[in-house]
This record gives structure tokens, sequence and C-alpha cells, in this order.
């Protein structure tokens, strides 16, 4: 174990198994003094960033049917819907008002919209002058399969109606055992990671995500960063890795217990030493609360994420908290930093709310 | 890691915890302005595990709110009501002893009795209520009164605190809790709650009930206008205490919740204000046993990490209880035992149930 202190601390890599060794046996003091050890060194300014930004779900209709998702309809449930054009105006006039600078758009995997149904959307929220993060892996391996293009033509022709980046949504977890289990008609981790090396292949930047805390073992998280990292050492296109645990409320699987805050704040710290090429880690008080989000300064995360403005899915599955801008930047304060309003790719905002 | 704590610039206070030497004022000061938390709860976790090992203790237990008709009427509380508050109430004893009724079937120890200061109750009500609860539960234990309220009933009865508190004992009573210290500081009382009883008068009451062998145990009500150094008297004041009659069982720092109070423009305390609290006043509260992350305060999550950042105790199950609801704490009132235990085990810690004097009920 010291062995393995001594890498981290040295800024040297550590691997698949030393972290395995990590989760099994370091507490929760080396994997916080060691996590905050290569947060202070890729961030050695005492700045913690967010992002003003929206969740726009244009459709909760989906086929995908994953078992740990409390947002879906399934396609013949007559409370599906889709959003209109002018219902997204709106939402986006209203995010500009607050400052916000990007738009986070998901949807389900709807049965029957065409690609130029999704390169409109792009195109009509394009007007609004406004950053627009949107269609996650599957989305957008849904499309190619749809309109029997590929990948990177689908890429291709949304960058073109205006996609600017694409959210880490969607990647579960990396590992096709768990995928089988939970979310069987999703991308494979294969499938995943391809959209990511053409996003980023074509000059999009991209965040990754990871959801734990169902049916996957330590061994598969792992698993799942190793992916990560390996893509970044291909591309450098990540900005941003967000892991977040599992809200098991009006799922299939509601029978599973909650993460707890304990075991969020080891899997925090563990990604952050584990990532050693990606360059911001998220905290998520949508998840965690304000309270062990800001205990998350310390564990490894430097930006808090997004205010979100709205947010839908994480709310189906019962947890409610909100916090508005101020309360952000209060919470960043209290914990002894700068907070920093930002963009997608992590550039500061000027002049932002002092 | 102690090298983590020698750069957070605690080196010598690290030592001297390793030693098991008492905090200065001056020490307890830089723990509190210290701005690397996990240094702090670094030093508080080698403090709780040699007087705790990995024990985290819970209690199966109840919770009776008898009446919030109030007098003191505090600025920091949304559950003290006037006597002509549409939302005032107040239980009769047969009422108190229907709520004990209603749970007979559970495994509950301990029944958390705590009301206003109501200006006309009479005191044999209150040993009534006593009595009336050891007739329907007979083992159950009542730890009953803050030291605001014995105050009180001493006045009711014409009493002294020591002799009130006999018949209280004779009653029923079996230990007292920790509520009513707030903030010693005289300053913060004439600010916040000029009735209450004074901080010596709180201490006087507490250090009699243990010179006749009842434990009590001890709160502070942090993050509203206090600062710093009040916060440090106040743990300095209870450490004295402590010293003279070793009566105190627990410490229980409480996050002051300010929805529905008079002082509702503050903000909520934060994560890490919670957990330094709790990691301070275990570093330098070294004569008391246990210090507790009440986690009906905190939220489950925060107060199962708490476990490594000095606390050793959760409070228990707690059905019905009023007093932080009211002032919008949105933790659900109760928790299961198992969920608590699944808690415990997550932060690697060893489940104990307890009773109200930390004997062991039940290890998981």
């Amino acid at each position: 174990m010291d062995a393995i202190d001594k890498k981290i601390l040295d800024g040297e890599r550590i691997s698949a198994d030393e972290a395995l060794l990590l989760a099994n046996e370091g507490d929760l003091y080396r994997l916080g003094f060691l996590a905050n050890a290569v947060k202070k060194r890729k961030h050695p300014e005492p700045i913690i960033t967010y992002v003003i930004d929206r969740n726009i779900n244009y459709t909760d209709i989906c086929i995908s049917a994953c078992k740990f998702c409390a947002f879906f309809k399934a396609p013949e449930d007559k409370d599906g819907s889709v959003l209109s054009f002018a219902e997204l105006g709106e939402k986006i006039e209203e995010t500009k008002r607050l400052r916000g600078t990007q738009i986070l758009l998901q949807g389900g995997l709807h049965p029957d919209k065409p690609l130029e149904f999704y390169e409109e959307m792009v195109a009509f929220m394009k007007g609004y002058d406004i950053h627009i993060h949107g269609f996650s892996p599957p989305e957008i391996c849904h499309f190619a399969s749809l309109s029997g293009l590929t990948v990177a033509e689908v890429i291709t022709r949304l960058k073109k109606a205006g996609l600017d980046s694409i959210p880490g949504g969607g990647a579960e977890i990396l590992c096709d055992r768990v995928r089988q289990e939970t979310a069987p008609r999703k991308c494979s981790a294969d499938e995943w990671i391809g959209v990511m090396r053409e996003a980023h292949k074509q000059g999009m930047r991209t965040s990754a995500t990871m959801m734990f805390g169902h049916v996957e073992t330590m061994a598969e998280r792992i698993e799942h960063l190793t992916r990560i990292r390996d893509l970044q050492d291909e591309t450098g296109g990540f900005t941003a890795f967000i892991p977040w645990p599992f809200q098991s409320k009006n799922t299939v699987l509601a029978h599973i217990p909650e993460t707890t805050g304990m075991s969020y704040l080891r899997m925090l710290a563990l990604s952050r030493i584990f990532l050693d090429n990606v360059d911001n880690v998220q905290a998520s008080w949508v998840t965690q609360g304000p309270k062990i989000a800001q205990l998350s300064l310390f564990f490894g995360a430097n930006d808090f994420g997004s205010t979100m403005i709205e947010e839908n899915v994480v709310a189906a599955a019962g947890v409610s908290f909100r916090l508005s801008e101020g309360e952000i930047r209060r919470l960043v304060q209290g914990a002894g930093f700068e907070p920093r309003q930002r963009v997608m790719d992590y550039r500061l905002v000027e002049n932002a709310a002092a | 890691m102690d090298a983590m704590v020698e750069n957070a610039g605690l080196g010598d206070i690290l030592e001297k915890v390793r030693k098991g030497e008492r905090l200065s004022l001056d020490d307890g000061r830089r723990l509190y302005e210290c701005p690397d938390i996990l240094a702090v709860g670094y030093l508080a976790n080698i403090v709780r595990e040699r007087l705790n090992g990995d024990r985290a203790y819970f209690i199966y237990n109840q919770h009776v709110n008898y009446s919030n008709i109030c007098t003191n009427l505090c600025k920091f509380c949304a559950f003290g009501k006037d006597k002509e508050s549409p939302q005032a109430y107040q239980m009769s004893v047969e009422e108190v002893k229907e709520k004990i009724r209603e749970r007979l079937h559970e495994p509950i120890s301990e029944v958390h009795v705590v009301g206003g200061i109501h200006p006309d109750l009479p005191y044999s009500y209150y040993l009534d209520m006593l009595r009336g609860i050891k007739e329907v539960r007979p083992e159950i234990h009542i730890q009953g009164f803050t030291c605001v309220e014995i105050a009180h009933l001493a006045e009711l009865a014409g009493k002294s605190v020591h002799d009130t508190l006999v018949e209280l004992r004779d009653a029923g009573l079996g230990s007292i809790p920790g509520g009513g210290a707030e903030v010693f500081s005289p300053r913060i009382r004439q600010i916040t709650c000029e009735k209450k009883l004074s901080g010596e008068g709180w201490l006087e009451v507490a250090k009699t009930a243990h010179r006749l062998g009842m434990q009590s145990n001890a709160t502070m009500l942090y993050g509203h206008i206090e600062t710093i150094d009040e916060r440090l008297e106040h743990l300095d004041m209870l450490r004295r205490a402590q010293d003279e009659t070793n009566g105190f069982m627990t410490f229980i720092p409480l996050a002051f919740h300010p929805k529905n109070t008079e002082m509702a423009d503050l903000s909520r305390t934060s994560g890490i204000d919670d957990l330094r609290n709790i990691a301070v006043a275990r570093c330098f509260l070294d004569n008391f046993p246990h210090i507790k992350g009440y986690w009906v305060m905190i939220g489950p999550k925060l107060a199962q990490v708490a476990l490594s950042f000095g606390a050793d105790d959760m409070d228990g199950t707690v059905k019905e209880e009023l007093i932080t609801h009211m002032a919008g704490g949105e933790t659900s009132g109760v928790m299961a035992d198992t969920d608590l235990v699944r808690l415990i085990r997550e932060a690697g810690r060893k489940p104990v149930q307890r009773d109200t004097l930390y004997n062991v009920i039940k290890e998981f």
C-alpha cells in the first residue's frame, strides 16, 4: 500500500490491480488525502467551478427500458411526450436570463423520429446562440441504426446542424456483463467508447460518466475507469469525469439499497486518483445533496457541476435536492474555495456573479 | 498519512493527540480555522478509535414531545409556541401513555421526553407523566427534561434542584438529555434566548444530577450568530464540568436549522461546518466518552461519514421527532434499525445497539 501511495504522490499512474487494492483496503483518509493531493496538483489554484445550464429532455419516450431508469415511458404508454420547438425556445430563453451558457440536451431513444428531426431541433436551438451539449452515445448509436448511417456520419451531420459537444451519459458501467443484465437494448461498452472516439476525432469535446452502485462489482467499476483512461490516452477529448450513484426509487431495481455517502466519497476519490489524464472531476449534488457534495471538494472533485435549472431524470427516481447558484457559491466559499462560473470546456466566464 | 496533517500545519497537535494530551483553547481555535477538513477529521478519528474502537452505537428509541407551549420563545426555535397560538398543543398524561402503548410491540429501550417551558402545567403533571410511562412500559429508560425544564420544575415544586431531581428520579426519570445548552455565552443568550436558564445555571443542574448518580448529555447549538471563541468557551465549560463530576455521557453538536425561526434569514449549516464541529469536539472534549452525529439533524449520509470524523453514535430509530422538523429539517423522521446497521457497516464500523447508558444490547 505504501508503494501505491508513493506512486500516486509522485504523479505516477496506478494499475487496475493497484486501484482494486486501494478500493478494497484503503481507508477513507488514505483515499481522501491521495485524491486531494492529485486534485491539488491538477488545480493548484483554490478555485471550484460550476456551470449554469439546464437539462432539457426532448422526450421521455424510450425503447431501451433500462432497469435502472425511472424516467422513461415505453412507446405504447400514452403519457410519453415530445417537447415542441416552442417549449424548447422558452426554456432556452429562461436559461439565458439566468446567465446560463449551455443546454444539456438528452432524451429517450424515440422509436421513429428521423435524424432530420434532431438536426432541425439543434439548428432551431442554435438560433438562440447557446452552447448545445447534447445527445449521449446511446442516442447517437440509436440515430445511426434508425437512419442506416454510420456513427461518424451522424456526428458529422449533428455537428453541422450546430451540436457543440457530447455529454457522457449512458455510459452506466462500461462492461457488457453489467449492460446485458441491466440495459440489454442500450449500446454496448465498445459502441459507447466508439462514439466518443469518433466525436473526439471530429474535434468535439465530451464528458464521461459512471453510474455505479447497482449490480456491478468493484472490479467492473475499475474496468470502466480503465476504458475511459485508455481512450483519453488516445484522444485527449474528455473534459471531465462524473461518477454518480444509482438512485433506485421507482425503478425495476428498487430493491437495491441506496449507495451511502461514504461509498460515494470513496468512489469519487478513487476516480480522481485513477484517471490521471482527465483534468476535471465533478461532485454530484443532485444525488448526494449539498452536504456531501461540499465534502466532495476534499475527495477529488474540483467542479460543483451544474446549477441545473431543470432536471428530470434523477427527480424521477425520487431525489429532489435543489440548489440555486447563490447556494452553490456559498457552499464552495464555506469549503475555502473561490467559486467561478465556467463553460463546457472549463474555460472561466469573466464578469460572472461576484 | 501523518505527513498530510503536518502539511496542514497541525503536526504539533497530532503529536498531542497521539500522546493523549489535553488540547488548549488555542489548539481548538486552530482546528476550527484549519482549511483542511481532512486533516482535522484525521485527528478526531485517532481519538475516536482510541476511545471507542470500531464501534458505532445506535439506540432503538422513541421521542415524546409532550407540549410545544413555551414561555421562552427562543429566537432559534421553530418548535416553541405561545399558549394562544393555533399551533400550540399539549398532551395529557393519558395521551403520553397512549404514545408508549402504541409501540409496545417494538424493542424500544428508551423514551426521550422533551417539551417547552409551559406556563401553567402543574408539577404533578410531570411526575404523573413519568409514572404513567413506567406503568405502561416498566422496563423503559426515560431520558427526559433538559436542564432548562428541570430548573423550571424545581421552581414549580418550590424545591431545590437536588430535591426535585430526587423526586423525578423516584417517579421514573432515568437520565437527562443534553438540550437547552445552546451556547453558554451570556452574549448569545442575551440576543437569542434571554428568558432561558443561564449557561452557569444549566451546568449547575447537570452537575447536581451527576452528583446524584444520574448521567446526562450535553449539546451545543452551532451555526447561528456565535463566534468560534464562543464555541470554544462552551466546550471548555463542559470539559471543566466533566472534570468535576464525570457524569456526561455524550456530547451532541446540534446544527442550527433556520427555517420558521426568527433567525430564518441565516443560512443552514454546511456539511463541512457539521463535520468540523463534531471533529473539534472529539479532539477537545477528551473526557467525554461519546460524540454523537445526530442523523436527524445532519442527514443520514453525513452522519455516516461523521463516524470517521469523531462521532461514535448515530442516535437511533427516532420516530415523531418534531423539534428539528418544525425548523425545516429534511430528513425523514424514522430510520429502520436495519438501515442504521447497513450505514454503519458501509462506514467500516461495527454496529452496536445500546441502551441509554451505553450498555450493549446487541452487536451486529
